[in-house]
């Protein structure tokens, strides 16, 4: 007796009892003697679930707390509404500052600080970091200095900038600067150390300048590294934001929270903490987004493959 | 030797924390000539090369090298974040003719349809005849090849040699191919030198082409000379 090689369209119609047949797609071998004992392969690795199911699950957490937000502000719960506002005054109050255009005027002056101060500081650490970890020159002058500056808390800072600044825009926008500078720096020049030495090497040899190495291989492979720096900075930028925001401000999703605690307006502020919950989010969809754009070598090599060919 | 020479090497001396790799070498290669570097690992078969790429400084000694030198490593070092055109390309300014050229480049290395791959999605030995391609397009008077084949598969490393030795009669650059593999050397040069303890050692010219046919005796014998210099017995 023989063992056939595989499955057969004609075994599918004929069975034959020694034969491997297909059915409903997957293998099935018949009971021969000698294979007796035998068994398919049992799954090594997990399988995914449906997406459906997927996306129910991901979704479950975050219902059941609102839920649980709503059972307890709810009248006569346990969370009295000097305490906690009730999701729905959290939406009226919302759609009114929305409405009234309060919301927008206080998040547009908030979303303008931290785009200037991420810009400046972002170009700064990302500058700084590509000079240190690309020149060694730049690394002995620069990096153990920086290095010391990086345990520094930024917001301690924030007092003396106000007294350096005054009480405008400017030592709001420097505290961000500062306090996004340090990642970016510390990822980029973690992220040019790491670059691959002889790609390097080949690209030297093949006669590109410094400046052509910088921009076509050590940025393209620090760029990993320099997006979690820019991930990082984000963050820290908001967190920055807020406690400039706090003090000497007209405008501002900060002072519009800080303003709300005077009256004791628990929805106004839980509508700010929320506004900066949907921003986070947004900036990690940007970095996202910013690394399948920049990286394009990156996406799926399944789908190049395929289309090169 | 007659006729214009690609590199000349006198003296090298160079030595890596008090240990002597290269001892005194001496070499001149002619334009056009296909050389073969052989040696033991350690031997300073790669140090020689880097030292013509300046990627090495030597400690005395001096070598001296065409203006127009290129190198295929034993990785193919494609920049990951350049597609294979801009690869082929790089370091060059891209004007219509050098496009041109690399795609002719890439034609004759069979791979023009990959000009506008990614790196990444190339098996092994097309990122080295990519490779193989950026070094040829810039017409090379020196070409360097650090062992290219070695990385390679069994079946991709001998059609890829059959490759090189058909660019390579066909643009004429000088060749120095460092390998430790004797019978690649034997297939491929016009000459043959085998470094040995940081000086050259045995210098053979290929002048029989017959030498080339693994069958032929004189195959055989040039094989179990090399071996020897390399310190490795033959059976007879």
């Amino acid at each position: 007796m023989t063992l056939t090689t595989g499955p057969s369209p004609s075994s599918a119609v004929v069975p034959d009892p020694t034969a491997a047949v297909v059915q409903d797609g997957s293998l099935v071998v018949a009971a021969a003697p000698e294979a007796a004992g035998l068994q398919p392969p049992t799954a090594v690795l997990p399988t995914a679930r449906p997406r459906l199911v997927q996306l129910v699950l991901r979704v479950l957490l975050p219902i059941a707390l609102v839920v649980l937000w709503w059972w307890a502000t709810r009248p006569g719960g346990w969370v009295r509404p000097q305490v906690l506002a009730a999701p729905g005054q959290v939406w009226t109050t919302f759609a009114d500052l929305a409405g009234s255009g309060v919301l927008w005027d206080n998040l547009s002056a908030s979303l303008q600080r931290a785009a200037t101060g991420l810009l400046i500081g972002g170009t700064i650490g990302l500058s700084l970091g590509v000079l240190t970890g690309f020149a060694k020159l730049g690394e002995e002058l620069l990096d153990p200095t920086l290095q010391m500056l990086r345990t520094i808390p930024f917001l301690a800072l924030g007092p003396l900038f106000i007294v350096w600044f005054g009480i405008g825009e400017t030592p709001k926008v420097v505290l961000i600067a500062v306090a996004t500078a340090f990642p970016l720096y510390l990822n980029t020049y973690a992220g040019v150390r790491s670059v691959d030495r002889r790609s390097l090497e080949a690209a030297r040899v093949f006669g590109l300048s410094r400046l052509a190495l910088v921009r076509r291989v050590v940025v393209p492979a620090a760029l990993p590294g320099l997006l979690v720096g820019l991930r990082v900075a984000l963050g820290v930028s908001l967190l920055g934001l807020i406690f400039a925001e706090q003090i000497n401000t007209t405008q501002g999703i900060g002072y519009l929270m800080t303003s709300a605690m005077a009256f004791f307006q628990t929805d106004v502020m839980v509508v700010c903490i929320l506004v900066y919950a949907l921003w986070g989010l947004l900036a990690d969809l940007l970095v996202r987004l910013l690394e399948h754009l920049l990286m394009p070598w990156r996406r799926t090599h399944a789908r190049t493959r395929a289309g090169a060919r | 030797m007659s006729g214009p020479l690609a590199v000349r090497i006198s003296g090298a001396e160079k030595s890596f924390g008090g240990r002597p790799v290269l001892a005194g070498v001496d070499l001149d290669i002619a334009a056009g000539e296909f050389v073969a570097l052989l040696g033991r690992s350690g031997s300073g078969k790669t140090t020689l090369l880097r030292v013509l790429l300046g990627l090495e400084q030597l400690d005395a000694g001096a070598a001296l090298v065409p203006d127009r030198r290129t190198a295929v490593f034993q990785e193919p070092r494609l920049i990951e974040s350049t597609r294979v055109l801009g690869n082929v390309l790089l370091g060059q300014r891209p004007t219509a003719a050098r496009r041109d050229a690399a795609r002719a480049a890439l034609a004759e290395v069979g791979l023009e349809a990959h000009a506008g791959a990614w790196p990444s999605t190339l098996s092994g030995g097309e990122a080295q005849r990519v490779a193989l391609a950026r070094a040829l397009v810039r017409e090379p008077e020196l070409l360097l090849l650090d062992e290219p084949f070695a990385a390679l598969d069994a079946l991709t490393r001998l059609t890829t040699q059959g490759l090189v030795a058909e660019l390579c009669r066909r643009h004429r650059p000088a060749v120095l191919l460092v390998t430790h593999d004797v019978e690649e050397a034997i297939l491929l040069a016009d000459r043959i030198v085998v470094l040995t303890d940081g000086r050259m050692g045995l210098d053979v010219r290929i002048d029989d082409p017959a030498a080339r046919r693994r069958d032929h005796p004189a195959f055989t014998a040039l094989r179990g000379r090399l071996l020897a210099e390399l310190g490795v017995p033959v059976a007879a």
